[in-house]
């Protein structure tokens, strides 16, 4: 039981996919100037991530190494397919505002990196949980990140008024600044900062 | 006609530069810039798959994908788009294949210097950024030619950019913590805060 629950909570802090794999980054800052947003994005990608591991892992034994990637990548894709499709049919202001980048799963390294590294040599379950795993952990930076940018760039969380802002008879003057893309960049280089703090193991040495 | 390429063009490279305001392409970009040199290569690799991935698609989505464009074989009604994401990587996969084996028959010196690059542009999402884009934008044949051949240039400026940014990082006592992916992250906020100079300008 306890392996099982380090698979799914090992890749949220000590192997963060996007804070010390580097993978998947991309959609993670673009999708992040709204909590609403990054929330559909983590629960697409972690739906992805996980199945994408489960199936791959019951066909391993019958893929030919030499066209694996172009299996997976097949299955992937039919996967996001399915994922946009829903996202249209449930919830489709925020499919516009997603734009390309719910297609752009695909090419998120860490469905990929997960199903190469991990997928192919585990049975299904254990492959699944692996998913959810990583899923979770790329769910907390994206939440993360989505949270501080809403609630300083408009001072609203989810459309609701947190602080309320001066335009409309508050306190708060919003901070453009973090809706903006690059202050997606800063908070994750600070977000960085903090954990290896916490976790010095991570350290890069250059 | 020419006013309107050029300016597709520049907009392509400058105020939507793949990598530095849209965010495609990261993985690579942050993990193939350490050094000038493979910066280059790699850049080239991807402004020439780039240039041949964009206007292939573009051909097959108008004359297979889109709603009608099978008119010709009497299916008036079918619409393909839901296929696209599936057709469009496929179509990467492929070229990028194709451009790895004549590169290696009839530019060996070319094939080796971009090594390991070429393969794993398959999996950027700055290429398949830029189909999705160019059909989302609805760009004519001519267009996505010179938006394809932009926005790959516009990605090999950004990351030799950084390159050359790292390298002179070597130099500087950058706090434990933060050093590697960290500072790397905050070099490239202010170099998008900088590419943003460019958004306010109108073509």
């Amino acid at each position: 039981m306890k392996k099982y629950k380090d698979i799914i909570l090992d890749p949220v802090f000590n192997n963060n996919p996007i804070a010390y794999q580097i993978l998947g980054i991309c959609s993670a800052l673009a999708v992040t100037a709204k909590l609403e947003t990054s929330i559909v994005m983590a629960f697409a990608v972690t739906f992805v991530v996980a199945f994408s591991n489960y199936s791959v892992s019951l066909i391993r034994k019958h893929i030919p190494s030499s066209i694996r990637i172009l299996v997976e990548m097949t299955i992937i894709a039919s996967l996001v397919i399915i994922a946009d499709q829903l996202i249209k049919a449930f919830a489709y202001d925020v499919s516009k505002q997603l734009s390309v980048y719910v297609g752009l799963i695909i090419t998120n390294c860490i469905v990929m990196g997960r199903a190469e590294a991990f997928a192919l040599q585990n049975p299904p379950t254990m492959s699944f949980l692996d998913g959810i795993g990583n899923g979770l952990g790329y769910s907390f930076v994206l939440l993360f990140v989505g949270f501080f940018r809403e609630l300083i760039g408009s001072g609203k969380l989810l459309g609701y008024s947190v602080l309320p802002l001066s335009t409309e008879g508050g306190w708060y003057s919003a901070n453009g600044l973090f809706l903006l893309s690059p202050s997606a960049f800063i908070i994750i280089g600070l977000m960085i900062w903090g954990i290896r703090t916490w976790k010095p193991e991570q350290v890069e040495e250059d | 006609m020419f006013e309107h390429y050029l300016s597709l063009f520049v907009k392509s490279v400058f105020i939507e530069n793949m990598a530095l305001a849209f965010f495609l392409g990261m993985c690579t970009f942050l993990a193939v810039s350490k050094r000038v040199e493979t910066a280059v290569g790699l850049g080239i690799a991807v402004t020439a798959v780039q240039a041949i991935t964009v206007p292939v698609n573009n051909l097959i989505y108008n004359n297979v994908l889109r709603e009608g464009a099978l008119d010709w074989i009497g299916l008036s009604e079918a619409d393909l788009t839901f296929l696209g994401l599936i057709t469009y990587i496929g179509v990467i996969a492929a070229m990028v294949q194709i451009l790895e084996m004549t590169l290696d028959k009839y530019v060996p010196k070319l094939y080796n210097s971009l090594g390991i690059f070429l393969p794993l542009i398959t999996v950027n999402c700055a290429i398949l950024g830029g189909s999705l884009f160019m059909v989302e934008r609805d760009y004519a044949f001519g267009e996505s030619v010179v938006y394809g051949i932009g926005s790959g240039a516009g990605f090999a400026l950004a990351v030799i950019a950084l390159a050359g940014i790292r390298e002179k990082m070597k130099y500087s006592n950058v706090p434990k913590g933060l050093r590697g992916l960290g500072i790397t992250f905050i070099t490239v906020g202010l170099m998008a805060i900088a590419f943003m100079l460019f958004s306010g300008i109108q073509l």
